[in-house]
């Protein structure tokens, strides 16, 4: 139960970070660390990738929430990307989808 | 540290050993070693006490005698390691009577009393995945309606069973109720999710009340996982879909109302997300799933249904849940 994190940062303000594994209640709090410092660069862009990520629990939704709330506050721009159809389902129905696309 | 006759039973048998006694059997040395084991000696310790043995029994040279000092010194870190694990077994002992005591006042506070109602049978069951529960449900009669609610928290054990004490109060304080709109009470306890919990905190709820007067079943969801509508007359399976955003996602949410009317024979299951977050053969179980399950028990009274299913679902996975899993049924 292993996820691997991988950061990439264009520029300061630019950060992609990818995920690959299982996100659930034992390696969300790795991902809320790497995370959370980067929503909180103002003006910042943020893209988070699950294209390798093969699961979620609601503690990793929980992790996502967080990201949100904190970036919509300090004004970065924080998106989601490569969502397998059964992440997609989860981001829909518990309506985080509405709330990503809204920030767009 | 040390009792005399703890030293004089180590050094009698000690001395037996070392000449080679017939008399001894291995079973008075595995007594002694489960002894010291037992009044917990550290490792440390016992070196010691074998040298002091040693000492009183036997002439030692310098240079023995210095090799044992040796030993003693290696042996120490052992001895801080031994102790250490020691307190935490206590920590770990007083922490699992700690979480008991929560359990029990957890499922105290979620006593499921199902009220019975002439114009449904009613039937719930809620397992944890660990000793608490993130998952929530009532089910009451409101002046002569029936309101049900299910709810799932963010996470699970304790973090998201102290969350869902906290909807239980707000949901027992809620006015309840001008004329009780599901929309309206969603839209009051998002307000409170989304004052009180930890930003990474939310909480999925779906709130519905019957009419028996007008067969009206209306309901809002909070982006929980939905529940499935039986229209006996179709003998069909219909999705109860129902969208909206999570309790504690946004200030000042808008829930959407959707109603539908209710024929005898119809039947109403509700679900938690645990239950579709089943895996089989690392596979997840799929709605459609769960949906054969259903029909295969639906004939039976509501209390046995909600049995039935979960104990299916539960085979699935080995009888071992992942997540915490709940699940309602209401015959009319």
């Amino acid at each position: 139960m292993n996820i691997s994190i991988e950061r990439e940062e264009k520029d300061k303000k630019l950060n992609y970070v990818s995920v690959e594994g299982e996100i659930d209640v034992f390696t969300a709090p790795e991902l809320k660390k790497e995370l959370l410092p980067l929503t909180e660069i103002t003006g910042g862009t943020l893209t988070l990738n699950l294209n390798q990520t093969k699961y979620m629990d609601s503690t990793a939704l929980g992790v996502i929430v967080a990201a949100l709330k904190s970036a919509v506050k300090h004004n970065c721009h924080f998106t989601v990307t490569g969502m397998s159809p059964r992440i997609q389902r989860l981001f829909e129905i518990t309506g985080l989808m509405d709330i990503l696309k809204k920030k767009r | 540290m040390e009792d005399e006759p703890r030293l004089i039973s180590y050094q009698n048998l000690l001395m037996r050993y070392v000449s080679n006694d017939p008399g001894l059997v291995a079973k008075d040395n595995d007594e002694l070693s489960e002894t010291l084991h037992a009044q917990g000696i550290p490792p440390d310790d016992l070196v010691a006490m074998h040298i002091n043995a040693l000492k009183r029994t036997t002439h030692l040279d310098p240079k023995t005698l210095r090799a044992f000092e040796f030993l003693t010194r290696m042996m120490s870190g052992y001895g801080k390691e031994y102790r250490e694990h020691q307190a935490l077994k206590n920590r770990q002992k007083q922490l699992d009577t700690e979480i008991d005591v929560a359990a029990e006042v957890q499922k105290a506070l979620l006593v499921g009393c199902v009220p019975s109602c002439h114009f449904a049978d009613i039937g719930a069951v809620s397992e944890p995945a660990t000793k608490m529960s993130g998952d929530y449900y009532r089910i009451v009669n409101d002046r002569g309606r029936l309101a049900v609610t299910i709810a799932d928290i963010v996470g699970k054990g304790i973090p998201a069973a102290m969350c869902m004490s906290m909807i239980k109060y707000a949901m027992d304080s809620l006015p309840e109720n001008k004329q009780g709109a599901p929309s309206a009470i969603l839209a009051s306890l998002n307000r409170v999710v989304e004052r009180n919990v930890d930003p990474s905190m939310f909480v999925t709820m779906f709130y519905s009340v019957y009419d028996p007067v007008t067969h009206i079943f209306s309901n809002a969801s909070a982006g929980h996982e939905p529940g499935f509508y039986y229209s006996a007359r179709k003998d069909q399976f219909i999705d109860l879909e129902a969208r909206g955003l999570s309790l504690g996602l946004a200030a000042g949410t808008q829930y959407k109302e959707y109603s539908r009317k209710i024929e005898p024979g119809d039947m109403i299951f509700l679900l938690t997300d645990g239950v579709t977050e089943i895996r089989k053969d690392h596979e997840f179980i799929e709605r459609e799933q769960i949906v054969e399950i259903i029909r295969r028990f639906m004939d039976l009274p509501a209390a046995q249904i909600v049995k039935c299913v979960m104990n299916e679902l539960k085979k699935m996975q080995c009888c071992h849940l992942d997540d915490d899993c709940t699940f309602i049924a209401l015959k009319f």
